[in-house]
């Protein structure tokens, strides 16, 4: 599949907000983040940017963005439609637990349940989401468990690095220990989502790698009792919607290079780094490689995001060459 | 539709199910290719909204064909010329000014007027995609011009020349196998062809019938090759000996049609055996000239001609002191000689043995245990009455796969010689004439010598058939005097001219100069010459004193094509959509086997640009130099109507005219009659045709059934109701041999004698293809062709928005054996060289093609700054032309002369012949290419980027929703082999009254 | 109603293609073309017309296959595609604006391109690539099945079929009810054992393809293997012999 950037930008950027918003709600609710209006701004105003811009994104990249309100009417039969409602019903208690902590300074309590009911909805928004793409039959790459399994991980995954790097950053401006101690909180889950990520990544790609094809150009054809179908002739010279949008082509040499660096980036990487600051680094330095951690992590998974769609073969190509998907 | 903004409201679609579609439906003929299929045009506000076929049209049924279908994107061309054109720049740059059409007509009328003034032979008029030759060629005949042909030459003479001199009718599309009937089919070299629905057509019934084989010999595997039963994928040029062989096989199992020989064919006729005299390899023939034959029972010779014969096929007999064997004799030494048996062609052909010998057998099989039998009684030439029609079911047909060869002339003869032998020309299930045909074998007419004389008639038609050496255009010292050569001891029978030659000979002044040349609708600058390089040096060679050696060329296009910028005038032509037109008897017939059909063309949209009709132009300029039959005696115009009153009142002879249907005062004639004023009127009511179905006792053995050869002559096509006897033993053939071998007054130049006294053999010869025999052939070991795409009509298609999308980037096709030896895989490129030059593309690996042969689509390349393209088009950059390396030349020979490369008899251009090796490209030469020429400065280049046709076509609902029809492909034929499935045409069931 | 129709369409419209006949003409795809970018999907947008790539939207392409088995024999194919329309499409059960639908009445597949928001989804879906998107119109576009065509009065009889199957030269192209056990089209395809493609998608498509029939090379027909010969000396004197002889009346 065409690796599209806002695609790409969309979906990991909502997950990484509602990652971030998940353990702001749970942070709150454990009652160790101190309600600072100010850090409320920053960490929830970086949570809704993230979800907000992602969410924009992927309306920009319709072709009638101006109709987008339309998607909302499906609910009952599209993962796209229930993505699209969820988001919007998802902005309410999120919304609500903002609004008290921005401007009442409130985030624990009645305000916390409601963080938590938003964080659990934001939960199922990017499992809707997981799913748009796991229900694709025509893509085996992405018709399996693993890819909602990862879906659900890498969102907790970069919510909880991202989260760490804003507390501990906090931290060391204002220099309130508070806000660095709601950071180490996350130090243990934050580095076995981290691990979690990476191994189900690894075995995603062992799953679509050792996975049997789904189709032929034999089934494509119906021709299969002749033998062995091969392409002979096209149906048009230049490539037509169809092969921009679906015949995207990667070579198995770059691929492997691509998994390498998002492991190492997206996960290895900022697991090291987490560990070495936590236990050798101290006061700015430690942020910095915190910090370090979460820009590594997010270019790594930008780059899982990548090879999540340019690994992935439509079973269209069976009609322009391809021999099984 | 009402449409809400509540975001979660399902919004339900009322569909229009009857939206209005046009205003007006106009019939005409399409001319997307040669076929002539009936159109229905649908307009809207003067737009063309859809065009389809029409269901009542006797060429296609209602089908339509891809090229057909896309008529509106050729009406909506980019490249489409405005207004006429002055050359300004140099020749080939592509500078010109717009001119008023005065200007123009003024200019050609003192060009031709001139030329006429001092010697009509010195304008060459020759005409390309033509279907109106018997305008042009009157046209021609009535300025004084002999140097007149069209483009037959270099597209299928031999088929045409061969069919002619031989069973009196020709494949083409003036012939049709009977796909109802056939048991057995055999299809050579064939791609789309002129006939290209009608086949399609009838191979789609053939194989839904079920009962019947498809057998195809050709290369290469796709389109109609692709489905048939069998595929042999021969090596090219080798046609003649799979044919040869399969005839050893009939004649040693004695599996020969003799009564139908008797009856029908020349087998019988006494030949006069005295070598090295002058009457050798003649017939002996009676006082008053007719042909003997040996009977066995009278025990004497009688005329061939003579009813209730018992002729001798074999045996020597002194008959009026000559020495005569019956030429079926001759034929069967010849070809039972071991050189022709299955085992010694085998490896040639690339064909095994076996496979030749099971092909010879299913056809005796399908031919003589399968007769297919009409219970119609009918009557023979000679008044024998029949009770039924018994069939032989073996159809074949072929085309440019054996006639684009040197050695294609031969080989279409003998593929005839193989028909006649099964005895299934024109019975039940075999291969049918089309009306006018059958004619004699050949045809009257003869070519026209020139006579030099200012401004006076040729006299006489420039083409015609030679039947001997006193027919030729040639000197006193037997040297050519037309500019093409044609009918010359270089290519005697060139029965359509040779087009491909004129650019080269006027060039060079050989034989002579000329003064204007004149083209019609015909790509000589590009993709339908030879050898392009050289042929743009042609058109640009200058004389020491700066001016051209072709001083004036006056070209008709309708499109900015590769040959536009190569001429001095241009005089823009419309498109098939603005025009009256005309498919005449006279000229390209587009009937069917079982009756004649014509048709026209009518306008269904008007110009938009400052064109005109070049027929109608024709004879405006025919008018203004006062050429006879142009004029009445007051000096004014004839047809001041134009083409279409040309259609109408012009008479040929008396009662004859372009269109054979409504003739007659008030219409009642048909074939000959008086003019009727409204003939034009009566066929667009009709539908823009004409047809004529024939009773069934006519329709069958055309050659020798009495009635049809009497309703022939009635109708003017043939001038003596008698019987067609087909020449297996070509005596007219003979005539030219011994005028090489020393005998008559005319004989061949010494330089010529061998040539002629070779390939003249009265009985059908294979020999290796001229390039084959000339070049090294380990080191250009592969075959190179080139196809017809089924969507793309020559280079018309590459200007048209649709039909390039499929394709325009042609690739070469080589087999994956191959491919595997050179390394080489999918879209790589590499460079196709032959002994003449070479040409860059890219590969595409298949399995469907002879392992020796690689091919690719015909006229998919372009050049730069031509059709309206923009330069960076895949057709500019990706795709090539073989052209670019098939030389129009041989190599000088020993003698010194320089022969076209063409069939030493009829001059047909032998594209086929072509060898090449492949050399993969170093990965700096990939990306473009070559040759490359510059971009032509001026022509039209779109700059559109998005094409929204029919956006706003869309037609008001008028409500209501019709009751279904199911629809059912080859329904009459699926309706005999599935219960539950009626009979009838596509949704029509038999009964249904629509 | 993105939901797939509750009650299974009255009818299941149709067609059947014959792959043994089919000569890969392209006169479908282009007929195609002609009248649905002046029908109800107009217009159908090409792209760079006259350009380096030119590529617009059809729904209907032509594609070539080879088939080689195990013993070295291989075959080529044409190979037409367009929409399925297929029962369980997941095209439509994608799309959240509803702008893709089944009709209950004849279980055409169609987009409303009034709603649709260009999200390609359908697209995804689809396995046949039977879905184009018109990039110059933001919206996705499909084959009708020549909705506006096949029922419309104001054509007559005869144009009332889709305009693929009425222009197929060959005959190769068959449109009916394939719900309907009695139909002609289900007679048809029964008949040659029509089949589905990539049945394992579970799409259940209603088009039918009929496969190449088995070649009849030598076997096929009943005829002898080869001629055998009356006379096999080396010059064929015997036949001629025999032939001297020869007496029969013409
Ligand atoms: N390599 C290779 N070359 C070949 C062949 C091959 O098999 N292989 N085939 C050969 C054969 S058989 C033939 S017949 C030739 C065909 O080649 P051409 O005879 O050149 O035919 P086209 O190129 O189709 O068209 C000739 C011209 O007709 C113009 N034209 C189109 N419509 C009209 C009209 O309405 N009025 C006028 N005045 N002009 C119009 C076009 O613009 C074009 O410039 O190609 C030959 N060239
Ligand atoms: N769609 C379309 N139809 C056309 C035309 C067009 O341009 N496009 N052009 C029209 C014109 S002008 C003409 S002349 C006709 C030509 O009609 P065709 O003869 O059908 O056209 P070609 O493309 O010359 O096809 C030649 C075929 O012969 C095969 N062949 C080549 N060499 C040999 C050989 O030695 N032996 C055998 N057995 N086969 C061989 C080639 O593989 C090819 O399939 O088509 C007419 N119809
Ligand atoms: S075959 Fe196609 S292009 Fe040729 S006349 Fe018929 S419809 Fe037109
Ligand atoms: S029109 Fe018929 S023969 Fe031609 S490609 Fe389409 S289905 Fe095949
Ligand atoms: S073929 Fe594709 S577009 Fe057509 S119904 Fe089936 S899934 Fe939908
Ligand atoms: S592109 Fe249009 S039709 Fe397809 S899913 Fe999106 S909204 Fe529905
Ligand atoms: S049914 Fe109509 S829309 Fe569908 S492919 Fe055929 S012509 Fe095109
Ligand atoms: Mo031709």
């Amino acid at each position: 599949m065409h690796p599209a950037k806002s695609v790409i930008f969309f979906t990991t950027a909502t997950g990484a907000g509602y990652g971030l918003f998940i353990w702001l709600a749970i942070l709150s609710f454990m009652g160790v983040l101190p309600a600072s209006p100010l850090f409320g701004l920053i960490a929830l105003g970086v949570s809704f940017a993230l979800i907000i811009g992602g969410l924009l994104s992927s309306t920009l990249h319709l072709g009638r963005p101006e109709r987008a309100f339309r998607a909302l009417s499906q609910w009952r039969s599209s993962w796209l439609s229930r993505e699209g409602v969820m988001a919007i019903l998802t902005f309410i208690p999120m919304g609500i637990f903002a609004i008290s902590w921005v401007f009442t300074s409130k985030n624990t309590g009645g305000v916390a349940l409601i963080g938590l009911l938003g964080a659990f909805m934001a939960y199922i928004t990017v499992f809707t989401t997981s799913m748009i793409y796991a229900s694709l039959k025509t893509i085996p790459a992405w018709h399996n468990g693993w890819t909602k399994l990862a879906y659900l991980i890498l969102c907790i995954m970069s919510g909880a690095v991202l989260t760490m790097a804003l507390t501990l950053l906090m931290g060391s401006l204002t220099g309130n220990e508070k806000f660095s101690h709601a950071g180490f909180h996350l130090t243990m889950p934050t580095a076995i989502f981290l691990a979690l990520g990476l191994i189900v990544k690894l075995l995603y790609w062992r799953h679509i790698h050792n996975s049997k094809p789904v189709s032929t150009a034999e089934s494509a054809t119906g021709l299969g009792e002749f033998g062995k179908v091969s392409f002979a002739g096209s149906p048009h010279s230049q490539d037509n919607y169809l092969l921009k949008e679906m015949g995207f082509k990667i070579a198995r040499k770059h691929a492997r290079k691509m998994r390498i660096i998002a492991a190492i980036l997206g996960f290895i990487l900022p697991l090291i780094l987490i560990a070495v600051a936590i236990h050798h680094l101290h006061g700015m330095g430690r942020t910095i490689a915190i910090l370090i951690a979460a820009t590594s992590c997010a270019i790594g998974l930008v780059f899982e995001r990548w090879l999540f769609f340019a690994e992935a073969k439509h079973v269209v190509t069976l009609y322009y060459g391809e021999s099984e998907v | 539709e009402r449409m809400g903004i509540n975001p979660f409201e399902t919004v339900k679609e009322t569909v229009a199910l009857s939206p209005e579609v046009s205003d007006e439906v106009k019939t005409s003929t399409c001319y997307m290719c040669a076929c002539r299929c009936g159109i229905k045009v649908h307009l809207k506000d003067g737009n063309i909204r859809y065009i389809e076929g029409n269901p009542d049209h006797p060429v296609n049924k209602g089908v339509l064909c891809a090229k057909g279908s896309s008529g509106i994107m050729h009406q909506n061309a980019p490249g489409k010329l405005t207004k006429p054109l002055l050359r300004v720049g140099e020749r080939g740059s592509g500078e010109f000014k717009e001119i008023e059409w005065d200007e123009a007509m003024a200019l050609a009328e003192k060009w031709l007027g001139d030329t006429r003034a001092k010697d009509p032979g010195k304008l060459a008029f020759f005409t390309g995609r033509d279907q109106s030759q018997s305008l042009t060629g009157w046209w021609a005949s009535a300025y004084g011009t002999h140097n007149f042909a069209a483009h037959g030459g270099f597209c299928s003479v031999n088929m045409a020349a061969a069919g002619l001199y031989t069973i009196g009718g020709a494949f083409w599309e003036f012939g049709d196998p009977d796909f109802d009937r056939t048991k057995y089919f055999m299809m050579l070299g064939v791609a789309d062809d002129h006939d290209s629905n009608p086949i399609k057509i009838g191979l789609g019934k053939l194989k839904t019938r079920g009962d019947a084989k498809f057998v195809v010999v050709n290369p290469s595997r796709n389109g109609y090759n692709a489905i048939a039963d069998e595929w042999l994928g021969i090596r090219p040029g080798t046609d003649g000996l799979f044919i040869f062989a399969i005839i050893h096989e009939l004649l040693r199992a004695d599996k020969i049609d003799f009564p139908s020989l008797a009856r029908y064919s020349n087998a019988p006729w006494l030949v006069i055996q005295n070598p090295g005299e002058a009457d050798d390899g003649l017939f002996l023939r009676d006082k008053k000239g007719f042909p003997l034959i040996w009977d066995v029972k009278k025990k004497k010779a009688v005329s061939g001609y003579d009813k209730d014969i018992s002729p001798a096929f074999a045996g020597e007999r002194k008959i009026k002191g000559k020495t005569v064997v019956p030429s079926f004799e001759l034929l069967a030494r010849r070809y039972m000689d071991p050189q022709y048996s299955p085992d010694a062609v085998a490896e040639r052909t690339g064909l095994t043995a076996d496979t030749i010998r099971r092909i010879a057998a299913e056809l005796a099989h399908a031919a003589f245990e399968e007769e297919v039998i009409i219970d119609q009684p009918w009557t023979d030439a000679w008044g024998r009455k029949h009770d039924k029609m018994i069939g032989r079911p073996v159809a074949i047909h072929a085309m440019r796969g054996i006639s684009a060869h040197t050695n294609g002339f031969h080989t279409c003869r003998a593929i005839h010689m193989l028909q006649v032998l099964l005895g299934s020309i024109d019975t039940p299930g075999g291969w049918r004439y089309k009306p006018p045909f059958p004619k004699p074998i050949p045809p009257a007419p003869k070519p026209t010598p020139p006579h030099y004389k200012p401004n006076t008639p040729l006299g006489g038609g420039s083409n015609g058939f030679p039947t001997s050496p006193d027919d030729l255009i040639v000197d006193d010292n037997g040297q050519p005097l037309r500019i093409d050569k044609a009918f010359s001891w270089e290519h005697p029978i060139s029965l359509h001219g040779m087009m491909h030659m004129v650019l080269r000979n006027a060039a060079t002044k050989d034989p002579h100069e000329i003064d204007v040349l004149f083209m019609f609708m015909a790509n000589m600058a590009w993709n339908s010459t030879m050898n392009i390089g050289e042929t743009l040096g042609f058109f640009t060679a200058k004389n020491d004193d700066g001016s051209y050696k072709i001083p004036k060329i006056i070209y008709s296009d309708a499109f900015y094509s590769e040959t536009v910028p190569y001429c001095d005038l241009i005089l823009p032509d419309t498109t098939y959509l603005e025009r009256y037109d005309c498919l005449s008897v006279l000229d390209r017939p587009f009937s069917a086997a079982h009756g004649v059909a014509d048709g026209i063309r009518q306008p269904v949209v008007k110009p938009d640009r400052d064109v005109r009709t070049f027929q109608t132009v024709l004879l405006e300029l025919g008018a203004r130099l006062g050429l006879p039959g142009m004029v009445n005696d007051d000096g004014s115009a004839k047809f001041p109507g134009g083409y279409p009153d040309y259609l109408v009142n012009h008479e040929r002879r008396p009662g004859v005219g372009p269109l054979a249907g409504w003739r007659g005062k008030n219409g009642d004639k048909s074939g000959i009659g008086e003019v009727n004023p409204n003939q034009l009127e009566k066929y667009i009511e009709n539908g823009c045709f004409w047809s004529e179905e024939m009773p069934m006792e006519h329709q069958f053995f055309k050659h020798a059934n009495q009635g049809y050869l009497n309703y022939s002559k009635k109708m003017g096509w043939i001038g003596e109701a008698s019987p067609v006897v087909f020449q297996l033993y070509n005596e007219d053939l003979q005539k030219f041999r011994l005028a090489a071998q020393g005998h008559g007054e005319r004989q061949p130049p010494e330089e010529h004698r061998e040539r002629v006294d070779t390939y003249f053999d009265p009985l059908p010869i294979w020999y290796m293809p001229f390039e084959e025999a000339e070049i090294d052939t380990d080191e250009y070991p592969i075959h190179a062709l080139s196809q017809r795409p089924m969507h793309m009509y020559h280079s018309w298609g590459s200007q048209n928005a649709w039909l390039r999308q499929i394709t325009n980037a042609n690739k070469l096709h080589i087999h994956t054996e191959m491919a595997a030896s050179l390394d080489i895989i999918d879209d790589d490129w590499v460079w196709i060289e032959s002994r003449h030059g070479r040409v860059k593309g890219q590969v595409k690996l298949i399995t469907g093609v002879n392992k020796n042969t690689v091919w690719t689509w015909n006229a998919i390349g372009k050049r730069k700054g031509a059709w309206g393209l923009k330069h960076d088009a895949p057709e500019n950059t990706k795709s090539f032309l073989l052209n670019h390396i098939i030389s129009d030349v041989l190599a000088e020979g020993q003698k010194g002369i320089q022969y076209s490369n063409s069939d030493p008899i009829t001059g047909q251009g032998s594209w086929y012949d072509l060898r090449v090796k492949i050399v993969k490209c170093t990965k700096a030469e990939w990306g473009e290419t070559e040759p490359m020429y510059e971009a032509f400065k001026g022509g039209p280049v779109s700059d559109l980027d998005v094409l929204q046709y029919g956006k706003d076509m869309k037609g008001e609902d008028t409500g209501g929703k019709a009751d279904l029809r199911e629809y059912i492909g080859q329904r009459w034929a699926n309706a005999a082999n599935i219960d539950g499935i009626a009979d009838g045409h596509g949704n029509i069931k038999k009964g249904d009254k629509t | 109603m993105t939901c797939l129709p509750k009650t299974a369409p009255a009818k299941k419209l149709g067609l059947v293609i014959d792959l043994d006949i089919c000569v890969g003409c392209h006169a479908c795809a282009v007929n195609c073309k002609e009248w649905n970018t002046g029908g109800k999907m107009a217009p159908l947008s090409d792209l760079d017309p006259y350009g380096s790539k030119p590529n617009g939207v059809w729904f209907n392409r032509i594609h070539t296959f080879e088939t080689m088995n195990d013993v070295g024999v291989s075959r080529t194919v044409h190979f037409p595609k367009s929409c399925l329309h297929c029962d369980d499409a997941p095209c439509v059960t994608v799309c959240p604006t509803g702008a893709s639908y089944k009709r209950e009445e004849d279980g055409i597949v169609l987009v409303n391109d009034d709603i649709c928001i260009g999200c390609k989804l359908c697209s995804w879906a689809c396995p046949y690539g039977a879905r184009e998107y018109d990039e110059a119109e933001g919206v996705m576009k499909k084959c009708t099945l020549c909705v506006d065509k096949i029922y419309n009065e104001n054509l007559p009889e005869q144009s009332r079929v889709p305009a693929c199957v009425s222009t197929c030269p060959a005959g190769a192209r068959s449109f009916g009810d394939l719900n309907d056990p009695n139909s002609e089209v289900s007679k048809l395809s029964a008949a040659r054992g029509g089949v589905a493609l990539m049945p394992e998608q579970g799409t259940k498509p209603v088009n039918r393809y009929l496969l190449p029939r088995p070649k009849k090379t030598g076997q096929g027909v009943n005829a002898p293997r080869m001629l055998t010969h009356e006379d096999t000396s080396d010059d064929g004197a015997g036949m001629l012999a025999r032939w001297v002889d020869k007496i029969l009346t013409a």
